[in-house]
């Protein structure tokens, strides 16, 4: 065997092929056309994700009328932007301060606030952060690196119904005076599920 | 149901390893793609809701559940309401391959052209109802203890809880009657409830768990 035997030559598996038979079969009795298939995976691969969100902070952050807006009207607020639709149709938004951090997770399936933040990454959808968020937060955010303060209180959310949550970060120290556009890349998905802190100034990765 | 989607406090889940958020793609495999966007599109037909689709992935055995990966559950559910739907017969699931003896269907399928304004448009679950509210921003509640056999977003971990309202959000399409194919609308609220009252009292810290629950998952306190 050469170290090049597995290219391009591994067989689909059982799961890759039972899928592409039920598209055929669908598309044959007419039930879903791949051409709209396409498109609903367009949507969510490059249209849809983090970076709505990350505007609505951003102007949030930099517009104290828009904050309070999105405070008491989330989904109007929201909308105002453009962000509309599946998954967004109720919207409520909740700020992070010195005294308050705030988690989102759903227990029962995976609810999570497509217009802003596109599809959920796997680990939200995992039985580990669906058990433990609502039981052991402290634990969960400690698993991705963040620590808080003991006098901060630990507000978490379980999306059990159509109301789609998202997180407003703190802003960042050392940002005073900075444009819009250079706050949102600040703006992680992390920190809009309540997982993580909004990035600091140098720290910033491509998303 | 008490199924193994209701996983709110269950222990032994193992570590969360997350993916680096840079480096997390939408979709881990074509096979992922093309059952999101079959679920999507097919849910678009109209012929099931949202919480029928959830139900069909709950009613699994918990096994299966807990050991398919989140696309397998989405794949199972969709084959589940297919068959139970009429849209597809098992025979045909199984071959992989429409009967030849069965009509052409009369349903017409989502167009690429109407993904954007469907998509757009989502399918807001608020409504309006004729009773009034019973409970109030500031009321004690406690959640009734329910155990239904069908699909409920009442999870366990708050049954027999009290709690105190925090808001109430309008009236809202009642997950656990719309499973069964009816759009009914109740009273929905921000339930809010301590540490200590869910898990007991030893606990490393106190925090807060806020729940939205539907009126009749809940009585005065």
């Amino acid at each position: 065997m050469t170290e090049h035997s597995h290219d391009h030559t591994e067989p689909p598996s059982d799961l890759v092929l039972k899928v592409k038979a039920l598209e055929s079969l669908l598309v044959e009795k007419g039930l879903v056309d791949p051409a709209a298939l396409d498109a609903l995976i367009d949507t969510y691969e490059n249209k849809v994700g983090p970076r709505n969100g990350a505007e609505v902070v951003a102007r949030a952050w930099s517009d104290p009328e828009y904050r309070v807006w999105l405070l008491e009207d989330a989904t109007a607020a929201i909308a105002s932007m453009g962000f509309v639709g599946r998954q967004g149709e109720h919207m409520t938004a909740v700020e992070n301060t010195a005294q308050v951090h705030n988690l989102v997770v759903c227990t029962l399936c995976s609810c999570y606030p497509w217009t802003v933040l596109g599809l959920p990454p796997v680990w939200y959808k995992s039985a580990p952060y669906r058990s433990r968020a609502v039981s052991d937060p402290r634990g969960v955010l400690a698993e991705f690196g963040t620590e808080l303060a003991d006098s901060v209180e630990v507000q978490v959310w379980d999306s059990t119904s159509e109301m789609r949550y998202m997180v407003v970060p703190e802003r960042p120290a050392g940002t005073g005076g900075w444009p819009i556009d250079e706050l949102i890349p600040l703006v992680s998905r992390n920190a809009m599920i309540g997982v993580e802190k909004a990035r600091t100034p140098g720290s910033s990765v491509d998303p | 149901m008490n199924g193994g989607h209701d996983l709110g406090g269950m222990h032994g889940l193992g570590p969360i390893a997350p993916e680096a958020e840079k480096d997390e793609p939408v979709f881990h495999g074509t096979w992922e793609k093309r059952v999101f966007a079959m679920t999507m599109a097919t849910g678009f037909l109209r012929t099931w809701n949202l919480d029928e689709s959830r139900h069909a992935r709950e009613r699994q055995h918990p096994a299966d559940y807990m050991r398919n990966s989140y696309y397998e559950n989405w794949l199972r559910g969709l084959e589940t309401l297919l068959v139970e739907k009429g849209l597809v017969t098992a025979e045909e699931l199984e071959r992989g391959a429409a009967d030849p003896s069965a009509g052409a269907s009369a349903v017409v399928p989502l167009q690429a052209g109407d993904v954007e304004t469907t998509l757009l448009k989502g399918g807001p679950t608020d409504m309006e109802i004729d009773q009034h509210p019973r409970f109030h921003p500031g009321d004690k509640v406690r959640v009734v203890n329910i155990n239904p056999t069908g699909h409920t977003r009442l999870p366990r971990y708050a049954r027999g809880k009290q709690g105190v309202v925090r808001n109430h959000c309008g009236a809202h399409v009642f997950p656990d009657r719309r499973a069964l194919g009816s759009r009914e609308g109740e009273h929905l609220y921000r339930v809010c409830f301590s540490a200590t009252e869910l898990w007991g009292e030893k606990l490393n810290s106190d925090f807060k768990v806020h729940i939205d629950l539907w009126e009749p998952y809940l009585a005065a306190e």
